[in-house]
This record gives C-alpha cells, structure tokens and sequence, in this order.
C-alpha cells in the first residue's frame, strides 16, 4: 500500500466534529473515508470474453492486492461485448476471445492508439461432465453415440467458430448438425454441458482447467490444425484512456507473474 | 418488408409453441382455476401463490430452475428417461413445459377472477334443478365465465409469443425446435444485424398491440353489452 503514505496526513477536524451529534458524525467521518479511498484506487469497467471469466477474476485480486485499483468485470460473447462498446457501452478495457474484434474497433477510433496486445492464446476443448464419455483421440464424435453436442453462437463467439471449423475439418458438420445445441457465449455453452442436458460440448480449455489439471469430467484437446488459433487481444477503449486503474490492468496483464497465472488456465502466450 | 427464411421458420414456431401451451392451459388451468375459486382449503392460499410465481420470478430464476430440473441428473430429468420420453432441455416438448409453467398465472388468474365474481347463486340454482356437478360446470359455469376464459386464452397466447429469458436458458437456440422470434430477434441484435432486427421487431410490435387492442374493444364491447 504505498499510495497511502504518498497522501498528506488528514486535517485535524475535531472541532467541526465536536460540534456535530454522534450519528452524523459517523456518518461525516465514513463518507469522507469512502472518498478518500475512492481518490487513491480507481476502477475500471472491463469487457471480457466469457473463456476467460475464471481468470480475470484471478487477475482483478493481484490487481487490488498490488494497487488497490478495482475492476468491475462484465463477462459475455466478445461479438455482443463489441455490439455493446459500439452502442456506447462504459467500458475502459475490452479483453476479446479474437484479433479481429479489438482490430475493428482500433481502425473505428474507438480504442486508445497503440494499447492493443495479445494477452493470451486459447485452447478449444471437445468435454464432457461424465468421466468416461470423451476419449483422448475425440473419436466419440464420430461414433455419434450420444443426443446433443453443445458449441458457442459462431455469429459472436470465437470459440464457437472454431468448433464450426474444427466439424468442418473433421468432415463431421451434416453429421453433427442435428445434434448441435447452441450457447450464447461459451459460459452457456459449459453451463449446457455442466448440467448434462449436452453429453459433449466444444469449450474452452480455460473452463475445464484448474492449477493445470482437468477439473471433472473427460476432455479431448482438439489439435492445433484443425482450427486456426485463437489468439486473443486486449485494448484499452477511448474511455480507458485516463483512466489510472485500466492502464494498470493493462500492464499487470503483461507482467511475467500474471502471464504464469494465464498458462496455468492452460492458454498460451 | 420481407423476412427471410429463417425468420418465418422462427415466426411458424413460436405461432406453434403459442398456440399448444395456450390449449394446454386451458385444459389443465380452467380445473385449477375452478378449484382455487371454490376451495376451503388451508392449501388455497399457498397455491395460488404457487401459481402466480411466474409473474414475479425473473425469467432467468425460472430457467435456471427448469434446466437443472429437466436435465438427466434432475428429477423431472430422471423421471422422464425413465418413461422414455428422454430429456427435455432444448427440445420442443421441453419448450412447451417451460411456457405453460411460465403463462400458467396468466390463464389461471382471469378465469379464477371470473369463476369468483359469478358467486354461488347459479350453482344452488343448477343444483335445485338436479344438474349434477359435471353438467352444471359444463352448462352453467364454463358459459358464465367466457370473458375469463378469453382473455386468459389471449393473455397466455401473447405472453408466450413475447416469451425469452426461459427460451434462451433452456433452448439452446435449435432452428426450426426452439428458436422462436424473440431469440432470433436477440441474435440478429447481438450479431449487429439491426437491419434484420428491426423487421422482425416491427413484426412483434404490430402483433402485440393488435391483439391488446382487441382484447380491450372485446372488454369494451362486452361491459356495454351487459345490462347494468
């Protein structure tokens, strides 16, 4: 907590308090606590990927830990997050599950010159809840034995069109297509497979990992050739720009320790 | 104003998942509203508080709830695979479920309403006649409470067609199964198609005034009608 000794001992004000009853000086005393600390920690509202909810959450704690700054995170399909920001939505950092939609928003004027950078490279997940269904080479899906294969709305989620061309590759997309249901973000799509309600479900490695090890379940790591990878880039958005807790987001996200924290989740960087 | 094909697909669906809970409703509601109106029993109370939950749960509550039960780990889930009929999460059967729990206040309220504002006098009137129970509830009771019946028809039908968050927790968003105009209207949003949004959403504004204004001038009609 540096920040604290860096601000001038607070006045004495005993004399306006002695003049005030109890109840409102408390009062007084906590609103004036509340503004202080709200002068030395910002905070930034940040857009991210559903992938990596599990994560950010991870890094928003070292964040207020190591600065005090907070975040406050909306988790969604980075094509909605992109729908929303374009509509004027108050977010200062946008982390994407792609390039292409920080890319846009750059070349629209609507993020901060020179502030984007991949963060992370996501892994896609053939998964399922039940310890025995997936194999390790994903032949399940080609043997169809099971009622519903769940992937991410390919419109708005990059996940989603990454299980689109890794059916497509496989030769398995007429086969499939009437077993898929869809999530309107990969946190749905898990949510989908979690439950059961779909037996299998293409999903983020980062969903099903925990301290490097499969969580429950039995999953198939989808090769690298079957879909191109999914790197994901961060940006500060116009909003962001002066805002002191975004851009220590930014950098924190960049920091080797948190980049150790992000491979753990099994990304890559 | 032209629709494509995967909005009328989504425009037959909804018509048709509308059209079966409002039947269903109907069937299953009317009893119930019958015997939340008569009844004495200590279990009124709690009932119908049971039955208007709908109208004040969030939708994703509701949803949440409806996925975890019908799913294969769930009791409804189990009993379902038990009976064979599978699991009902995105599936249309599933869809109907959700909807008639989700409308079931809005049938099962306007028909109590009516079935209490009759009173007992016509049913000792049957009864002095010998009607049994059965005839009078079908020649007396069902007659006398039509405007009940209507309007919980037409509230149900709207309020199913305008039905979303249950839809898009539990239907996993299936052409042509369970992909009804509200989750495509939220599609086309999301994926910035506003051109396409905004067809289907001019589509749904026009139906629901059309079908509140006439059930108003149905109301209308009906309070001149009667004598004082």
């Amino acid at each position: 907590m540096p920040l604290i000794t860096d601000t001038p001992p607070p006045r004495p004000a005993t004399d306006l308090f002695m003049q005030l009853p109890l109840k409102k000086t408390i009062l007084l005393a906590a609103a004036a606590f509340a503004f202080s600390a709200s002068c030395l920690a910002g905070e930034a509202q940040v857009a991210v990927a559903a992938n990596f909810a599990e994560p950010i959450k991870a890094v928003a704690a070292v964040l207020q830990k190591t600065t005090g700054h907070t975040l406050k995170i909306t988790v969604g399909a980075t094509g909605k997050l992109v729908a929303q920001i374009r509509n004027g939505a108050p977010f200062d950092v946008l982390l994407a599950a792609d390039t292409q939609a920080p890319a846009q928003l750059e070349k629209d004027g609507l993020t901060q010159a020179g502030s984007r950078f991949t963060y992370a490279t996501g892994k896609l997940v053939l998964w399922s809840a039940d310890a025995t269904r997936v194999d390790p080479k994903g032949e399940v899906l080609k043997g169809g034995n099971f009622r519903k294969l769940a992937y991410a709305n390919p419109k708005v989620a990059p996940y989603g069109s990454a299980a689109v061309q890794v059916m497509g590759q496989l030769g398995l997309a007429t086969t499939l297509a009437p077993k898929l249901v869809q999530g309107e973000s990969i946190g749905q799509t898990f949510g989908f497979v979690h439950t059961g309600n779909a037996e299998l479900g293409f999903v983020a490695l980062s969903q099903v990992l925990e301290g490097g090890k499969l969580k429950s379940g039995s999953m198939w790591l989808v090769p690298q050739v079957l879909y191109a990878p999914i790197r994901q880039d961060a940006v500060v958005l116009q909003r962001g720009a002066a805002n002191p807790a975004a851009q220590a987001l930014m950098r924190l996200l960049k920091s080797p320790n948190i980049q150790d924290l992000i491979r753990s989740y099994g990304y890559e960087l | 104003m032209l629709l494509t094909a995967s909005d009328l697909q989504a425009i037959g669906l909804t018509l048709q998942v509308a059209t079966l809970t409002t039947v269903i409703l109907l069937v299953i509601g009317t009893p119930l509203a019958w015997w939340l109106a008569r009844t004495q029993s200590l279990f009124k109370k709690p009932l119908g508080a049971l039955v208007a939950l709908p109208l004040v749960l969030p939708p994703s509550v509701l949803g949440f709830y409806l996925l975890v039960l019908m799913g294969p780990h769930g009791a409804v889930g189990q009993w379902t695979q038990a009976l064979g009929l599978g699991v009902l999460p995105f599936t249309f059967p599933g869809l109907v479920l959700a909807s008639v729990l989700y409308s079931l206040p809005f049938m099962v309220q306007p028909v109590q309403n009516a079935m209490e504002a009759m009173g007992t006098r016509p049913l000792e009137v049957a009864a002095s006649l010998r009607a049994s129970p059965m005839d009078t509830f079908f020649s007396v009771v069902l007659p006398l409470c039509k405007p009940g019946l209507i309007s919980g028809a037409v509230m149900s039908f709207a309020h199913t067609v305008g039905e979303f968050g249950v839809v898009l927790m539990v239907g996993g968003n299936i052409p042509g199964v369970t992909r009804v105009i509200s989750v495509q209207i939220y599609d086309h949003v999301e994926a910035m198609e506003y051109a396409d949004a905004h067809r289907l959403a001019a589509v749904m504004l026009g139906f629901s005034f059309v079908v509140l204004l006439a059930l108003h001038l149905y109301n209308g009609e009906r309070r001149r009608g009667t004598p004082p």
